[in-house]
């Protein structure tokens, strides 16, 4: 088939292109990496996704059009409303959807080529050796893999999924698919030309492995594993980039491998879990060793005493979590905070690395409420400020501040970094009710001496707090 | 691409992503794992290649699927961090918040 330029012209327009979407990837990448320039980061990018896009098309000996840019269309249009609606805090689960359709595509690419070798095309034939056939199967088995996990995580996310799936050996099953999965790829390796039937089981099998891999694991982990298979889809591209001898993907594919890589690490450890704990164990799997006893009483305080207190003082913390998202306060939040800062109050937000659902998620949200970033601060800059903070607020978050992760070394959030709320002169909690947090451990901060108590739903609080400091005047 | 060329540019490639994402602030990691999302969505032109030279209906329906979801990658994932990363301000810019709901 005749392309729409002549080969060798249309080949070198494409690589050049592509020479300038790897740029372009990696100066957007490196943009991304300060809030200030991070926008324009992502638009840099997003020009080197265009420009890759359209000089594809130039590729000789390409057919299809019509079916192109209908799938282009249809895959692009669906994408772009679904990405424009969806609530912030809903992101972490719309990542792992658009990473799941990367692992796919990456898929189909090894499907569509593994089954050319099937039909053993002479051109295809010549064209590939062990080496393609294996990096095309390795790419199908991540993709497929990171496609069907991905989709799992959302499921799971939206609620659509709620149950965690976690029978005895279930371990040994996934490991006995694993094995069965190689060892399919492997023989399709050797035999050089693989059947439709064994390319058709190679996939059902590593569909099933993302399936059995997920399912077993906790709401509170899985950003940790959309961040393992975003890592995974990029492999998966970079592997079927060699198959298509196509530059763009490698290097875009390798970067993100290896970027989401240390990401996935990172937030491993923000979150005190090691990836094979995750991958191998649910949260909270093991024995709950009764807490050591809590002494004191949780003792309650009225919003208006609550802020009167804020309203008198030199320095306030904030520590928001997930229950604020929750709740949809962080407007009402930031608008008290105003409030205090104009009566000359210093405020800062202290975020844990695991505050919202995934690390940085927080400040997204606090983003979209107008919180301005420079009054964000993370846990290592914040700790040492609690010792001179007034009053540290707690808003819904409840685990990242629970002393016991310094002291107890029976407590599964032993040795996980907390921030140091109580430290502060005063703490106030801003809590639904009385019951534990999300791994259903005792909160001994709860109990403290200087700790106060204000239940109710964040953003009604909010309003209270925010009356309350009016009417001090 | 001759083998050892390619294993040159994934070498190099590694250390950036590395490089890179090593010196990300904490409050940027939702927007850069969105960011690096939207990078491999780059599929979209391996699934273009795929689909443009399918021959039977097969292929042609897996590459029609494998372009429509690589388009949804790369869309979705661009929008997506886009939004995220609009919202970013410092206390010198001034700040419009959203409607407040």
């Amino acid at each position: 088939m005749q392309g729409l330029l002549p080969d060798n012209v249309a080949t070198l327009l494409i690589d050049a292109s592509y020479l300038l979407v790897a740029f372009l990837f990696i100066m957007g990448l490196k943009a991304m990496s300060s809030p200030v320039t991070a926008r324009r980061g992502i638009v840099v990018a997003g020009v080197g996704m265009l420009i890759g896009t359209v000089m594809s098309f130039l590729y000789p000996g390409m057919g299809n059009f019509p079916l192109m840019l209908a799938a282009i269309a249809i895959g692009g249009g669906l994408a772009w409303w679904s990405g424009r609606i969806v609530a912030m805090t809903d992101m972490p689960q719309m990542i792992a959807l658009y990473n799941g359709m990367g692992g796919g595509a990456a898929a189909a690419i090894a499907a569509v080529e593994l089954l050319r070798m099937a039909a053993a095309q002479p051109e295809s034939v010549a064209a590939h050796g062990p080496v393609v056939t294996a990096l095309a199967a390795a790419g199908a088995f991540i993709g497929a893999v990171s496609f069907s996990g991905s989709l799992i995580a959302f499921g799971k996310l939206q609620g659509l999924i709620k149950r965690s799936f976690r029978f005895k050996g279930q371990q040994v099953v996934n490991l006995l698919i694993v094995a069965a999965t190689l060892a399919i790829g492997a023989s399709l390796v050797v035999a050089g030309h693989p059947t439709m039937q064994t390319v058709v089981l190679f996939f059902a099998l590593a569909l099933l492995l993302g399936i059995t891999m997920t399912l077993p694991i906790g709401g509170a982990d899985m950003p940790v594993v959309i961040s393992l298979y975003n890592a995974f889809t990029g492999l998966a591209v970079a592997f079927e980039g060699f198959v298509l001898e196509n530059a763009a993907m490698i290097i875009a594919g390798i970067v993100v491998g290896s970027a989401g890589t240390l990401l996935t690490q990172l937030m491993a450890k923000a979150m005190n879990r090691s990836l094979g704990n995750v991958l191998f164990s649910g949260f909270g799997e093991g024995p709950v060793v009764a807490a050591e006893g809590v002494t004191g009483a949780l003792k309650p305080i009225e919003a208006s005493d609550a802020g009167v207190m804020m309203a008198f003082a030199q320095k306030v913390l904030v520590i928001p979590g997930y229950g604020m998202a929750v709740a949809q306060a962080q407007h009402k939040v930031w608008e008290l905070c105003q409030l205090l800062i104009d009566r000359g109050v210093m405020v800062r937000f202290a975020i844990h690395p695991v505050a919202g659902r995934m690390p940085g998620h927080m400040n997204v949200l606090l983003a979209e409420a107008g919180v301005p970033y420079d009054l964000i601060a993370d846990l290592d800059e914040i700790n040492a400020e609690f010792d001179t903070a007034d009053v540290a607020l707690v808003i819904g978050a409840n685990d990242v501040v629970n002393p016991v992760a310094r002291t107890d070394k029976s407590s599964p959030i032993y040795g996980m970094p907390i921030l140091n709320a109580d430290k502060a002169k005063n703490v106030l909690v801003i809590k639904r009710g009385q019951g534990a947090g999300f791994s259903g451990i005792e909160n001994h901060l709860f109990f403290l001496d200087n700790t106060r108590m204000v239940y109710g739903d964040a953003q009604k609080v909010a309003a209270e707090l925010i009356h309350a400091i009016k009417a001090v005047g | 691409m001759e083998g050892v060329i390619a294993l040159y540019i994934v070498m190099l490639a590694a250390f950036a992503g590395y490089e890179v994402i090593a010196r990300v602030p904490v409050i940027l990691h939702t927007p850069l794992m969105s960011g690096s999302n939207f990078v491999h969505g780059i599929v979209l032109v391996g699934a273009m290649v795929a689909l443009g030279r399918a021959d039977t209906l097969l292929e042609q329906i897996i590459g029609f699927v494998g372009v429509m979801l690589g388009a949804g990658n790369a869309v979705g994932g661009y929008v997506v961090t886009e939004r995220m990363l609009e919202m970013f301000r410092s206390s010198g810019q001034k700040n419009k918040p959203k409607e407040s709901a």
